[in-house]
């Protein structure tokens, strides 16, 4: 195969007028923003969860508090970007398989209690937690918290699938890749989140997620870049590929961080990054998706190749002679 | 893919969610129905009077969407939407693409054929609509339950459901539908669900003057369209070419179909859609090895030296 063969084939196409032919998503930034706080929270209760069981007080406070701040930011996200947010309920009217916010809806409904639940048993001011609720909730902080975590991996990647079944071309072609950006995104904030706030003491679980997930992360976002064909152009160019870059020098430089960081300063900062590279991350993909909806290029290029490759293979096998 | 093909044609249930599927109404739970409606759309005899563009507003009572004047051709209506459910496109290019054969000739450009042949251009018009896809999006991904599938076969929002998460817009691979400003509602073609009930022809096809737009029972209209193929072909139109008729496309095959003169990224329609959903199973398979490896990023987070 010559190296022509291998680039990127030039754009040339018909189109109507150069309008576009797919709609443009009708989310705005809140639905990126939630991509980020669901993840953050997915993030959080697992580094919860693990603070519980290994006995450190100190980051399962701050990961089960993150867990729940988050979450309610999620859902206020969520329910503000409807066109209609006084019937959010509908959505619990059916659950259907083939409607990725459907399960989405349904994951978050079987998260959202068990990280609320875990949250507040943090949050009881100290009068309320002598009471027989307050023993109640703490006694219920554990199993509400595990629970959560065992439901957070389906809160962190869901989103993925959410975007990826769409029409919408950068978002499709990415359907390999986008869980591991998604849940390496998660991960890193989540570890994150702990770097900023938990005790230095208890710091090293959150450091090590932190570290992993920023790997995993930007390992998958280059791939993805890099096997898209025609869509990672949406990813490469322009504000997309700035928000992109910047999500990466923060994420690569918050993982160093908190590699090397010693002192509490250093951590925080490095935590800082995290979190601010991975809500980039989301932003960046978001966006991706709504400028290879603008360009008419990102559907009608890909889908003619398909149609005239498919045509030349059957007019091959018809004459097998010709070459 | 063929024999896997025709093998789940045979059992009902199969192909729910890709693939040819005959009847959608009966896959979607109606056990009894009337027969799966639709649309052909002849565009080689639209005469772009809109008049399927009124139709639909004024039955639909379907609010304006601004006076705009796009400044590119005779259409400022622009693309299907909220509040457009029929759209004419208008396309003016010259009659034939030239075909550079890179010889060198020794007449005239023209001198060959008649004075009659030497138009310079020709308009394509052509009325779009919603799909009503066998496999379609926009119904796969709704997480209420507000669009469903019509026991004609058709695809509707029940508007006291929506509420307006606008997936739909994403979902759909011909950017059909689309959430109206203001309402906060998705919108789009219902093939007049209402008129069907009582027996009578959605507003567009009962306005067009030409028959452009043809509404009838989507077996005869795919027969009929095969028979104008052919006749066009046999006059020397041999751009002609159907559009959505194909029950093996991406989208099971379209219960609104089209007759174009050219290629359909022309008309601004996709070239070879696919339904979003034909790859869901892949989708959440990706999304189950990403969640594994979440967990084993948290639990090794937990393992080795404590500090």
């Amino acid at each position: 195969m010559t190296r022509e063969q291998l680039a990127v084939p030039r754009a040339e196409f018909r189109s109507y007028y150069g309008r576009q032919v797919l709609k443009s998503p009708a989310w705005n930034w809140m639905i990126a923003a939630y991509l980020f706080s669901g993840g953050l929270s997915a993030g959080s209760a697992m580094l919860a969860a693990g603070a519980d069981l290994t006995g450190r007080p100190g980051l399962r406070r701050v990961s089960r508090v993150g867990s729940l701040v988050s979450i309610l930011a999620s859902l206020y996200f969520l329910v503000a970007d409807l066109g209609r947010p006084e019937r959010f309920h509908h959505m619990l009217r059916v659950a259907k398989p083939s409607s990725p916010m459907s399960m989405g809806t349904w994951i978050l409904s079987a998260y959202g209690p068990g990280a609320g639940l875990a949250g507040v048993a943090e949050l009881m001011p100290s009068p309320l937690r002598r009471t027989w609720l307050g023993r109640l909730m703490r006694w219920l902080a554990r199993p509400a918290g595990l629970w959560a975590a065992g439901t957070a991996p389906g809160v962190a990647s869901y989103t993925a699938v959410l975007l990826s079944q769409t029409a919408v071309p950068a978002w499709h072609e990415a359907h390999p890749y986008l869980p591991f950006v998604f849940t390496g995104s998660a991960a890193a904030s989540g570890g994150g989140w702990g770097m900023v706030f938990a005790p230095l003491g208890e710091v090293a679980p959150a450091r090590r997620m932190a570290v992993a997930g920023a790997g995993l992360e930007v390992a998958a976002s280059r791939i993805m870049e890099q096997r898209l064909g025609l869509s990672a152009e949406a990813y490469t160019t322009g504000r997309v590929h700035r928000l992109r870059k910047c999500s990466e020098y923060l994420t690569v430089g918050g993982a160093l961080g908190a590699v090397v960081g010693r002192n509490r300063a250093v951590v925080a900062v490095s935590g800082l990054a995290l979190l601010a590279g991975s809500a980039l991350q989301r932003f960046g993909v978001f966006e991706a998706g709504v400028a290879s909806t603008r360009d008419p290029k990102y559907v009608v290029v890909p889908q003619r190749e398909r149609l005239d490759a498919n045509e030349a293979a059957r007019s091959e096998s018809q004459v097998p002679a010709r070459k | 893919m063929s024999e896997k093909r025709s093998e789940s044609r045979t059992g009902p249930g199969d192909n729910s969610f890709y693939g040819p599927l005959e009847d959608p109404a009966g896959d979607a739970g109606y056990a009894e129905h009337p027969p799966r409606v639709g649309f052909f759309t002849d565009t080689s005899v639209c005469i772009g009077c809109k008049a399927c563009e009124v139709a639909c507003k004024e039955w639909n009572m379907v609010p304006d969407d601004g006076f705009n004047l796009l400044g590119m051709s005779f259409d400022n209506t622009g693309a299907l939407g909220a509040s457009t459910w029929r759209h004419v496109a208008f396309i003016e290019q010259p009659e034939r693409e030239p075909v550079e054969l890179g010889m060198p000739g020794f007449s005239r450009p023209g001198d060959t054929s008649g004075a009659e042949a030497r138009t310079d251009f020709r308009w394509l018009m052509s009325s779009d609509v919603c799909k009503h896809c066998t496999h379609a999006g926009c119904l796969d991904v709704c997480p209420t339950g507000a669009l469903f599938r019509t026991e004609f076969g058709t695809v509707v929002v029940q508007q006291d459901i929506c509420n307006g998460c606008g997936y739909c817009v994403s979902g759909c691979p011909y950017g059909v539908i689309e959430r109206r400003e203001g309402d906060g509602r998705a919108w789009k073609c219902t093939l007049c669900y209402d008129r069907l009930h009582d027996g009578l022809e959605p507003a567009c096809a009962k306005a067009c003057p030409t028959d452009s737009i043809q509404f009838g029972v989507l077996d005869e209209l795919r027969e009929r369209a095969a028979l104008r193929v052919e006749e066009l072909h046999s006059r020397g139109v041999t751009e002609a070419r159907l559009y959505g008729h194909d029950p093996n496309d991406g989208v099971g095959g379209d219960g609104a179909f089209f007759l174009l003169l050219d290629e359909p990224e022309v008309y601004g329609l996709p070239p070879d859609p696919v339904v979003p959903t034909r790859d869901a199973g892949a989708m959440w398979r990706f999304a189950g090895t990403a969640a594994s490896a979440f967990v084993g990023i948290a639990v090794s987070a937990f393992m080795g030296r404590r500090r």
